[in-house]
């Protein structure tokens, strides 16, 4: 029986056409013997024991034959975390199957047969995760579930063999301290954006007049390429440094962590001032008025009236540096600020693709989880007062 | 009582408020009624200090009121304007507590006066205390607006165009509660309109102002029979202004003894409606019935006609 096509889901139909079309015609693993030789492709049958690969097979059908036919978000999202953890396991079977025991040498990288599904598998989620409309709770719910349920898979060694993991195993305490330094240079410029940021915001919707300068000139920071700012702040910094021995004293020198965290900061002032603006701006004169006309000292007025009704703008603005900050630190192992670029960069000085994909996946969840954090606090403060 | 004697504004070289000098009675409603841009607002904003007066003083039961900071003068002066200027991120209950709050009252004291206002305002505490503003209607939002201006028991309540948002119908109720709320708590009311038949129900006293200028300030009849002003005389409105004086006086106050047949009116329904009730009937004489039904005696069209003059 032939469903009307109407009935036919257009985006499952093309991604489960692109899905298929990369796991017939392209590998699934690539096989190096060592970690710098390029990679050999190995196809799904070549990688796995038929019986796991016709099993494979027959669930992939089954989510595709969802994923074009059945129109409820619930099943469709179901049926594509499905498919991730199937692919997954069977990516780290592979990996197993392929890995002679005890030999650390050989390298089991996913291939482009794994990465097509996935990111069709990913699409197919996201677009049932939009048709939920989930509320914020929900969302940091399954956030949640998400790294709880990929952490005990990593936890439990699952993926051990494959090659991503392989450079974690030779990286781990130094994956640690880059984890937390990038996390540190994020949020350190962040909060210092924030003090110096609301203040000047403040001040600029209270003087109107202050405003084109102020923004004019964060505008034109924003326009500075990373490295070029880099560049820019080494030679006061250093200067600086050489002058002044306890400033040197504190870390901060012409390279290192010192001008990327300036330069994260002077980057995160524009989103955070010219939102804080808006912001106040869009609070209602009525309410103002009467907070003035009741008695309020101007302070209180800005503190428990203007600021509050404008958090949700403010936190916006906080939101687009946070995530900005998580990619741009990835720049600052550059000029010797560390993080989780120094991963990345060694990864392509030594044509090491695993190695990069050590450093940017983390990144990546990095990013997406304060997305998704700051998302729902934003919608939770909303909502309260519409 | 407010006193303001010579009371100015000027914003650079325009003259906003000039040298008005007015006395409201305690316990008394005083409209101020004007055109936009007549200075109305500005008058009222610098008697609670929200503008400070260029010149002249306001006396607030006898005290300057500069005396003390213009913050705490606020606290204890209610203020209710258009649009009702209610908190969104705070609940009904909260808002009404604003200035008892600020006053550091003891929260059981708090709360028992905000489950009063809500059931003076016809609000359930149990459903509406916890509800945020956008969560009500037009009407209820202005009167949570006023319920707020009174939580601290103000001796004065300062208004600016506190029904310019509603509907016909929900202004004439808000306007009766208003005054049924001052008569009970006999607040010292000053309310700025732009709406001559707002300013003839409320106001004790009816001030006029145009371009700054105070140019009349009497009894809504008096501004009727006796303008000072050619403007006056206009903006309270030739055409129907014998329909105007008659709106002022009730059915009550005019029935002459004895009682007749045919249509009736109560006591309370101004002289304007009985005349229009004999309009719409054809008839020579209506009765005027008590608050209890029975007549208490009747009009007749000569008597009316005599009261619709000046």
């Amino acid at each position: 029986m032939t469903p009307a096509r109407g009935r036919l889901d257009p985006l499952g139909v093309l991604l489960t056409a692109a899905g298929a079309a990369a796991l017939a015609f392209l590998p699934f693993v690539l096989f190096k013997a060592n970690r710098i030789l390029p990679g050999d492709p190995r196809g799904l049958l070549q990688a796995l024991p038929a019986g796991t690969v016709l099993g494979l097979q027959a669930l992939l059908l089954l989510v595709a034959a969802v994923a074009v036919f059945v129109p409820r978000a619930t099943p469709r999202l179901l049926a594509a975390l499905a498919g991730v953890a199937a692919l997954s396991l069977a990516l780290a079977a592979a990996a197993d199957a392929l890995t002679p025991g005890g030999n650390k040498v050989v390298r089991v990288a996913a291939g482009p047969a794994f990465w097509v599904p996935l990111v069709c598998l990913g699409l197919i989620a996201t677009d049932a995760i939009t048709r939920l409309r989930p509320g914020p709770a929900t969302r940091v719910l399954l956030l949640a579930l998400f790294f709880a349920a990929a952490g005990a898979a990593l936890a439990h060694g699952t993926f051990d063999n494959l090659s991503v993991m392989r450079e974690y195993a030779v990286n781990a305490d130094r994956f640690a301290r880059e984890v937390r330094q990038h996390v540190w240079l994020a949020l350190g410029s962040l909060v210092g954006a924030v003090v110096v940021a609301l203040p000047l915001g403040i001040t600029c919707h209270r003087f109107p007049r202050l405003r084109p300068g102020t923004l004019g000139t964060l505008n034109l920071i924003q326009t500075i390429p990373a490295i070029a700012l880099f560049g820019i702040l080494m030679a006061p910094l250093g200067a600086l440094a050489d002058a002044l021995p306890w400033v040197a004293r504190l870390g901060i020198r012409g390279i290192g962590a010192a001008p990327a965290v300036v330069a994260l900061f002077l980057y995160s002032l524009l989103p955070i001032v010219a939102n804080t603006v808006v912001g106040l701006k869009r609070v209602s004169p009525s309410a103002v008025e009467a907070a003035h006309g009741m008695g309020m000292t101007s302070w209180q007025v800005l503190g428990s009236i203007e600021l509050l009704l404008a958090l949700p703008v403010i936190l916006t603005g906080i939101r687009v540096v946070l995530v900005q900050n998580i990619g741009m630190v990835t720049v600052a192992a550059l000029i010797g600020g560390g993080g989780l670029g120094t991963f990345v960069f060694q990864g392509i000085g030594q044509t090491a693709i695993d190695l990069v994909l050590l450093g940017s996946i983390p990144i990546v969840a990095l990013a997406f989880s304060a997305a998704v954090l700051l998302d729902a606090l934003i919608e939770v403060m909303d909502r309260a007062r519409a | 009582m407010i006193t303001l004697e010579e009371l100015s504004k000027q914003y650079g070289n325009t003259t906003v408020v000039d040298r008005v000098s007015l006395t409201v009675e305690r316990n008394s409603i005083m409209v101020i009624v004007g055109t936009s841009g007549s200075g109305k607002s500005t008058l009222l904003r610098m008697i609670n200090r929200l503008v400070e007066p260029s010149g002249g003083r306001v006396l607030l039961d006898g005290a300057d009121t500069r005396a003390e900071a213009a913050h705490l003068l606020r606290r204890r002066i209610g203020y209710a304007i258009q649009g009702h200027g209610l908190f969104p991120h705070r609940t009904v209950a909260e808002n009404i507590a604003t200035v008892p709050r600020l006053l550091k009252w003891d929260e059981r004291r708090i709360h028992a006066r905000v489950e009063e206002l809500l059931r003076e305002f016809q609000l359930d505490p149990q459903a509406y205390a916890a509800a945020y503003p956008h969560q009500l209607s037009g009407g209820q939002q202005q009167r949570v607006g006023v319920a707020r201006a009174l939580a601290a028991e103000p001796g004065v309540l300062l208004m600016d165009e506190p029904f310019g948002a509603l509907d016909p119908i929900i202004r004439d109720k808000a306007q009766e509660d208003l005054l049924a709320i001052q008569r009970r708590f006999g607040t010292t009311i000053v309310l700025v309109t732009h709406d001559m038949d707002e300013a003839f129900r409320l106001g004790d006293q009816v001030a006029v102002m145009s371009e700054g200028r105070l140019l009349q300030c009497d009894r809504p009849a008096v501004l009727l029979t006796r303008p000072a002003d050619p403007f006056v005389a206009r903006l309270t409105g030739l055409a129907d202004r014998a329909l105007r004086l008659l709106s002022l006086t009730t059915a009550g106050e005019a029935a002459l003894p004895g009682s007749c047949e045919g249509p009736a009116v109560p006591a309370s329904a101004s002289l304007r409606e009985a005349l229009s009730e004999l309009l719409w009937r054809g008839a020579a004489s209506v009765a005027v019935t008590g608050a209890d039904g029975a007549p208490c005696g009747h009009l007749t069209l000569a008597a009316i006609i005599a009261r619709g003059r000046p």
